[in-house]
């Protein structure tokens, strides 16, 4: 069993929880993810670690209260513990000191990006972020982005906070104003991060993307999470879950995702949706 | 009692084919102790015992059968256990039709002995019957790390507590029992049991850590640093092998891994009561001819498919799957589309539509001895189908051999050792099972752990008695 340590509500429906887990702790990087499952009859779903704490042996995971596992989740307080908890799964995010990067964080998308910025400021590359979502109250991190971020930006679709618009059109004024950025981790919904890809693909400008397709087990077992990268099919839990932004055929990647579709009740799609 | 002579095997009674499709309960009901006796009857108890050569674990076959016709089934049941920790597993899923049963000399004339349903009968009946019996162990202190709880794991890690170790098994998964719990379907192999049986051969104190991944959360130098004096890796051949044909990631692809686990070990045929879905068409083609080939298809009509194929490049006589399921297979009214290849799925509005096939002919015999499968130029066609499973066998999992120095694998990803003692290239650590051999036999990775726990304890004791100079 993994007790919970602490829980928060960072909005109406996004939810961190902090888990006693020390053989995830102990290695855990950037980049990867964990697999849990509630109680004893429940389905395994994949969520990516936000923070860790190695001597304390707590990892952090935020997700989005959306569909039937995660609702239960949610149910769980500080004190309760939750039935299995797996990881590190995943390959670490290369993360390598560069001039100046980029993130840009869709809805919960923000969770697992802000480990990846926060250890790039730390090997001393300058970090700005754009922040979107479709109104304010969907907004995360913020505050924890601008301890460390030189610039943060916040776009909402209604204009209730930030500016007005997506995130593209962020990025896109941005770089128009003359910005110049070496690399760009766009985390978020599948449709914004295709959409990110194809803003920054004829600008020759590296775009890393964290998938999250539909997964069992998590260590290369079931092959349920395969997605196309450059033409060829790649396990998302063991050769991802990142990958080049310009290379992933994102059309196939949603339709995939929304296999069960009609059990949408009880999906088993988890991972860090953003409706 | 006189012997039995009849050529023929005491018949095992089933559950009827169309009865059986519409539920998962197991096939196979199982001897009554009558009709184990009178099975056991035949049995000519061989002083020679032809069979045991053919067991890789080395059952006392005659030993427990002779046990067995004389109505003793606790101390039938005490000899089989002796060497055999899985009993009314490997009852069930060993293919005893190539292994003890193959040797036996009523076999030259009629059938063999029934060995498999004699196992089967004498484990059920101590399940049934029998109080646990803990033998009394001294324990030597000496910690052991098993990584993965599958049939080698499981097996090696029993024989190591047996022999005093404090044997710690780490397991990726949240359940122990590797191919038994997540592969081979609950008609086959019902699950309570399998955790019985589980339970049962660790209950020497044998320390279970599931939920870590063994490379990923700890490593195998890093167990060493914690105390681990030897280290067994059996972490299977887990990873799906695909076809590479266009229309493979459609939906409504499956690897068979991915099927069954979430059919067999999150239980989706029970969904939604559980909420793990799987999806299901009308027509499903299974592509592959081994067990887990024919245990996807069976699965599937019992999920509710109204056609179930199974698609196989050679013919009858080249299928790997046991006899046995083919059988049952057929008589459940899976449709055998022998001797055809698929080349392409195909899809419509993003979900799989149908197969497209070549027929094959068979050629000169290739490396495995098995005839070449040849494509028949022109000869393709296509079938509606709206699942495809691809039931085509696996590799080993990288992540142990990834993050294990010197630890030296061949091509293709199997460990490498040496296969009398199971050791590796590297100091201290042994491997075993499918990770060594490729996908193989249940029975085979127990008699891998087992080799493994008596090389184990060798290398152990000499350090040990070199260390305290005794």
């Amino acid at each position: 069993m993994y007790p919970i340590l602490e829980k928060k509500k960072l909005n109406n429906n996004v939810e961190e929880m902090v888990i006693l887990a020390p053989y995830v702790a102990r290695h855990c990087e950037p980049g990867q993810f964990i697999i849990l499952r509630v109680d004893a009859e429940g389905e395994r779903i994949p969520l990516t670690i936000a923070e860790y704490n190695r001597e304390k042996g707590s990892v952090s995971i935020i997700y989005q209260v959306a569909g039937f596992t995660t609702r239960k989740l949610s149910e769980k307080k500080v004190g309760d513990a939750i039935v299995d908890f797996v990881g590190p799964l995943g390959r670490p995010t290369e993360l390598h000191p560069i001039k100046r990067v980029i993130g840009i964080g869709g809805g919960v998308g923000a969770a697992p990006l802000y480990p990846q910025l926060k250890k790039l400021s730390e090997m001393g590359t300058s970090v700005d972020v754009i922040l979107g979502a479709r109104s304010k109250d969907l907004i995360i991190l913020e505050e924890k982005f601008s301890k460390f971020c030189k610039n943060v930006y916040v776009t909402t679709d209604d204009g209730s906070y930030g500016v007005k618009g997506l995130v593209t059109e962020k990025l896109k004024a941005l770089v128009d104003a003359g910005e110049k950025y070496d690399e760009v981790i766009a985390i978020g919904p599948v449709i914004m991060m295709k959409f990110v890809s194809l803003l920054t693909q004829p600008w020759g400008l590296k775009t890393n993307v964290s998938l999250n397709p539909i997964m069992v087990d998590g260590t290369g077992m079931c092959g349920g999470c395969r997605v196309t990268v450059g033409g060829r099919t790649k396990f998302a839990c063991v050769d991802g879950p990142d990958f080049d932004g310009h290379q992933v055929d994102y059309d196939e990647l949603m339709r995939r995702q929304s296999m069960y579709k009609t059990e949408e009740a009880h999906s088993c799609k988890i991972g860090l949706r953003v409706d | 009692m006189p012997p039995n002579m009849s050529p023929k095997k005491v018949p095992i009674p089933e559950q009827k084919p169309d009865e059986r499709i519409k539920n998962f309960q197991e096939v196979a009901l199982g001897y009554t102790p009558e009709q184990a006796v009178q099975e056991s009857l035949r049995c000519l108890q061989c002083k020679t015992r032809p069979c045991v050569a053919g067991c890789p674990v080395s059952v006392m076959i005659p030993e427990f059968i002779k046990k067995v016709s004389e109505g003793n089934f606790e101390e039938a049941y005490r000899l089989l256990a002796k060497e055999n920790c899985l009993p009314a597993i490997c009852g069930r899923v060993c293919p005893q039709e190539t292994q003890c049963e193959i040797l036996c000399v009523r076999g030259k004339k009629g059938e063999p002995v029934a060995i498999g349903r004699l196992e089967r009968f004498v484990a059920d009946y101590a399940m049934g019957h029998m109080p646990q019996e803990v033998p009394e162990i001294k324990k030597n202190g000496i910690q052991v790390a098993i990584a993965g709880g599958g049939p080698a794991g499981l097996t090696c890690a029993g024989e190591l507590a047996r022999m005093g170790y404090d044997v710690t098994i780490f397991e990726a998964l949240h359940a122990l029992g590797g191919v038994l719990m997540y592969g081979i379907p609950e008609f086959r192999l019902p699950k309570n049991l399998v955790a019985k049986e589980i339970a049962n051969a660790l209950s020497l104190g044998v320390k279970i850590e599931k939920n870590v991944i063994i490379g990923k959360s700890i490593t195998v130098d890093e167990l060493f640093q914690e105390g681990f004096q030897a280290v067994f890796i059996g972490c299977g051949a887990g990873l799906p092998s695909f076809l590479k044909i266009e229309g493979e990631n459609l939906n409504g692809v499956y690897s068979a891994n991915e099927f069954l686990t979430r059919a067999n070990l999150m239980k989706a045929y029970d969904f939604p009561n559980v909420p793990t879905p799987v999806k299901i068409g009308k027509r499903v083609a299974v592509v592959g001819g081994g067990n887990v080939a024919m245990d996807a298809a069976r699965t599937a009509k019992r999920l509710g498919a109204k056609e179930v194929y199974i698609v196989y490049r050679r013919s009858e006589a080249e299928l790997p799957a046991r006899a046995e399921e083919v059988h049952h297979a057929k008589e459940e009214g899976i449709i055998f589309k022998l001797l055809r290849n698929p080349v392409k799925i195909l899809g419509k509005d993003g979900w799989v539509a149908g197969l497209e096939c070549v027929e094959m002919e068979l050629g000169e015999p290739d490396e495995s001895g098995r005839r070449r499968p040849i494509e028949k130029k022109g000869s393709n066609f296509e079938f509606p189908v709206e699942t495809v499973i691809i039931a085509i066998g696996g590799t080993p999992n990288p992540l142990i051999r990834q993050t294990t120095p010197g630890l030296e694998a061949q091509k293709w990803g199997g460990i490498i050792v040496d296969e009398a003692t199971m050791k590796t290239s590297k100091e201290g650590v042994y491997a075993g099972g499918d990770i060594v051999t490729g996908a193989a036999t249940v029975i085979l990775a127990m008699g891998a752990g087992k080799k493994a726990a008596v090389a184990i304890h060798e290398a152990l004791q000499k350090s040990h008695s070199q260390t305290t100079g005794a």
